[in-house]
């Protein structure tokens, strides 16, 4: 793949992206990145029976960004809790058929923001049992 | 879907006489311009009435012109040839923060062969001052290279004035014109300029064909060696075709260039009006009248350019950003970062340059969806209003 090239199914991802949106009153809320860098991105979840049962996305970034956090988020529903803390950033570029060099290190955060959202949510069930 | 070409600044299509007038000297007039027979003298003849064109185009002596590969090698061959043939006499140049690489990373180079470089900052119009020239001259000063406009948001600078302090100090002024030759009109003699660059396919030219004017009596040296074309200032068999194209460029600009600027200003004001009236949270980065005709440099607050510009691309408009997210070395771009813009505020530029093809309903389809795609990325960014 060249430099600055996307592969049909990232440019899918970005012009059509799934889960967009917030989730009111989420179980779990993840937030990375940083507007200076030039991706931001927010991941909300709602968790059913240790199941991921809705979630949704919203990014502040390049194709890259918009594209993995919406892959992101098709990976993650409906899997457990434990299987979502597993989904790795390669993970996400794999399934998305690769990204652009330059792009693996700063726009493919999401599962960053997912995992951050999964420790939310057990922050808080931990906290009610206590 | 018709596709709508608004990024100019980058090429510009080939002008269908231009075309013509380069098609001979692949094939049929294919002589060597150096050669003394027939085949050699059609050539030789195509190389001099481009010449005659392009000084035209310059209020320039056609002797005064000399043909190169393109824009970057006449930045290359001004700055290089100049510092170096000068360099007994000094060994200081200035030129600005926001020029092309084709001139900061020449002058870059230069350092490692003792000269030492001034990059004068510029206003938050992108304007460089001429007070902060005269400041930054010294004893040593041989060189000032300034750019006529800039190519990413389009600021004109005050060449005349930078011109007659050059004048008045003795030092030689070369000016990166890639973006203004054929746009606006350029007068060498009036704004006192030594040398010029300019670049065939910024003007509806071929890519790879470019000239340099050069002062009758400045002092330079050439850079490429070789079998002593053009007057010994830049050796290498002549690319006709490409010269035959330039020429015709040159002389179709300088027709047409009081009409078609008024029309690119009048296309320009059109869509930056809709623009900042329609679109909440916009600006334009540069000059509001020191600018290009056909140059727009948007800004959109909570969206990034890289995905703004495949937006726009699938809706069948092509324009350029200087988000560090669409750039090779993911870095802001430099002019954008010289005018003050925050890097989030870079983030959201938006270039729109436009050229000979683009109408009123062009412009207003662009509009459109310039507006439908901002809104669209508004909705999915994680920034928002606070």
């Amino acid at each position: 793949m060249s430099q600055q090239e996307y592969s049909e199914k990232v440019m899918d991802h970005f012009m059509n992206p799934r889960n967009v949106g917030m989730i009111e009153d989420p179980d779990g809320y993840g937030k990375v990145g940083n507007p200076t860098c030039g991706d931001v991105m927010e991941i909300f979840i709602r968790v059913k029976d240790d199941k991921i049962e809705d979630i949704k996305f919203r990014t502040f970034g390049c194709g890259a960004a918009i594209a993995t956090s919406s892959m992101t988020t098709e990976m993650a529903l409906g899997k457990t809790v434990e299987e979502g803390m597993k989904i790795s950033r390669d993970d996400v570029a794999d399934e998305l058929g690769g990204l652009p060099p330059n792009k693996m290190h700063c726009s493919n955060l999401a599962a960053d923001a997912l995992h951050m959202a999964l420790e939310d949510y057990r922050r808080k069930i931990a906290d009610k049992k206590t | 879907m018709k596709r709508i070409y608004m990024d100019h600044a980058a090429t510009t299509p080939l002008a269908p006489e231009v075309l013509e007038a380069m098609i001979p000297y692949f094939s049929q007039r294919y002589g060597n311009p150096s050669s003394l027979h027939s085949f050699g003298r059609e050539a030789r003849e195509a190389v001099e009435e481009a010449r005659a064109e392009v000084a035209a185009l310059l209020n320039a002596e056609p002797s005064e012109i000399y043909f190169t590969s393109g824009g970057t090698e006449s930045d290359n061959l001004a700055i290089k040839g100049i510092a170096r043939r000068n360099r007994k006499k000094g060994r200081h140049i200035i030129t600005s923060s926001i020029e092309h690489p084709a001139v900061l990373e020449v002058c870059r180079s230069l350092t490692r062969e003792g000269f030492e470089v001034t990059y004068l900052p510029v206003t938050k119009e992108g304007l460089v001052e001429v007070g902060a020239v005269e400041e930054a001259v010294c004893e040593d000063t041989i060189l000032i290279s300034i750019m006529h406009a800039n190519n990413e948001i389009g600021t004109i600078q005050p060449l005349e004035e930078i011109g007659r302090l050059a004048r008045e100090k003795e030092i030689y002024f070369h000016t990166d014109g890639v973006q203004t030759a054929g746009k606006i009109p350029v007068d060498v003699r009036s704004l006192g300029i030594d040398a010029f660059s300019i670049s065939a396919h910024k003007l509806y030219g071929p890519k790879g064909a470019g000239a340099l004017f050069i002062r009758k009596g400045v002092r330079i040296e050439s850079i490429q060696q070789g079998g002593g074309h053009e007057r010994g200032m830049r050796s290498g068999t002549e690319n006709v075709p490409g010269i035959a194209g330039l020429g015709m460029a040159a002389r179709i600009a300088k027709e047409n260039m009081a009409e078609e600027s008024e029309r690119m200003r009048s296309l320009r004001d059109r869509m930056s009006g809709w623009v900042l009236k329609n679109i909440e949270g916009s600006w334009l980065n540069g000059h509001p009248d020191k600018r290009l005709p056909s140059n727009l440099n948007f800004g959109f607050r909570y969206i990034e350019g890289e995905s703004l510009l495949l937006h726009l691309d699938a809706l069948g408009i092509a324009a350029s950003t200087g988000s560090a997210c669409s750039s090779k070395k993911l870095a802001a771009s430099h002019v954008l970062s010289a005018i003050g813009l925050s890097p989030v505020d870079s983030h959201g530029s938006l270039r729109i340059t436009l050229g000979m093809e683009n109408s009123e309903e062009d412009v207003d389809r662009a509009c459109r969806a310039i507006f439908d795609s901002v809104k669209r990325l508004r909705e999915i960014s994680a920034m928002r209003p606070e």
